[in-house]
């Protein structure tokens, strides 16, 4: 049995503290920052955070600071990888245009979803809810 | 999103961590390229996937029977 108590030992995140980290939240949104405190519901501080925005193959930052985040909204917490980081198939942009992409495709989502919402009305099916497809 | 890895720890609230990673339909999660090892919060998982092969149900079932019979000697509280 000990053998399997090795696998049952408490989730730290004591080694990921002081490194970069990749913080995903509940609403998509990708932090990257300094891990400098933890605690047992996944509360976090990061230190010199940015946003990263993704469309497509793009990517923008948007510089934020300091960030105490309640664990309930934390997905995920990834170690970045300095070697793979540099070979990325990805093309950083301007925060604008990234944003600016993000809201035309945004836009385009929504008229399709409007689309979609029109025809289905017109054959007698009622939607009540617009799905965005998952968060994260 | 659904990952893949080396699943290294785990914990009583399902917080799971996981080397190696790989995503499943990768161009979608484009922020996930660069990550190799991370750490998921349990109250997000919506369930875990083992490979069959690395699940020995016969001693599962062994243990879980012995826990039944006498669960005050094998609990450890």
């Amino acid at each position: 049995m000990d053998g399997f108590q090795i696998f049952t030992t408490s989730t730290s995140l004591v080694e990921s503290v002081d490194k970069k980290l990749l913080v995903v939240l509940r609403d998509g949104r990708k932090l990257i920052g300094i891990l400098r405190s933890f605690d047992q519901f996944a509360n976090l501080v990061l230190q010199d955070t940015i946003e990263r925005i993704y469309v497509g193959d793009t990517y923008g930052d948007i510089p934020r600071g300091i960030f105490i985040i309640r664990g309930e909204n934390v997905v995920l917490l990834g170690e970045i990888d300095e070697d793979k980081e540099d070979e990325l198939p990805l093309r950083k942009v301007p925060v604008d245009e990234v944003l600016q992409i993000q809201r035309a495709e945004m836009e385009a989502k929504i008229k399709r979803e409007r689309e979609r919402h029109r025809l289905l009305s017109e054959q007698g099916f009622s939607v009540d809810a617009v799905e965005f497809g998952e968060l994260y | 999103m659904a990952i893949t890895g080396v699943l290294v720890s785990v914990d009583q609230f399902l917080n799971i961590k996981l080397d190696n990673i790989k995503v499943v339909d990768e161009e979608r999660y484009p922020h996930m390229l660069a990550v190799k090892n991370c750490f998921i919060r349990g109250s997000v998982v919506r369930y875990v996937q083992l490979p069959a092969q690395s699940v020995d149900t016969a001693l599962l079932q062994d243990a879980a029977r012995r826990e039944r019979q006498q669960p005050a000697a094998s609990g450890r509280r």
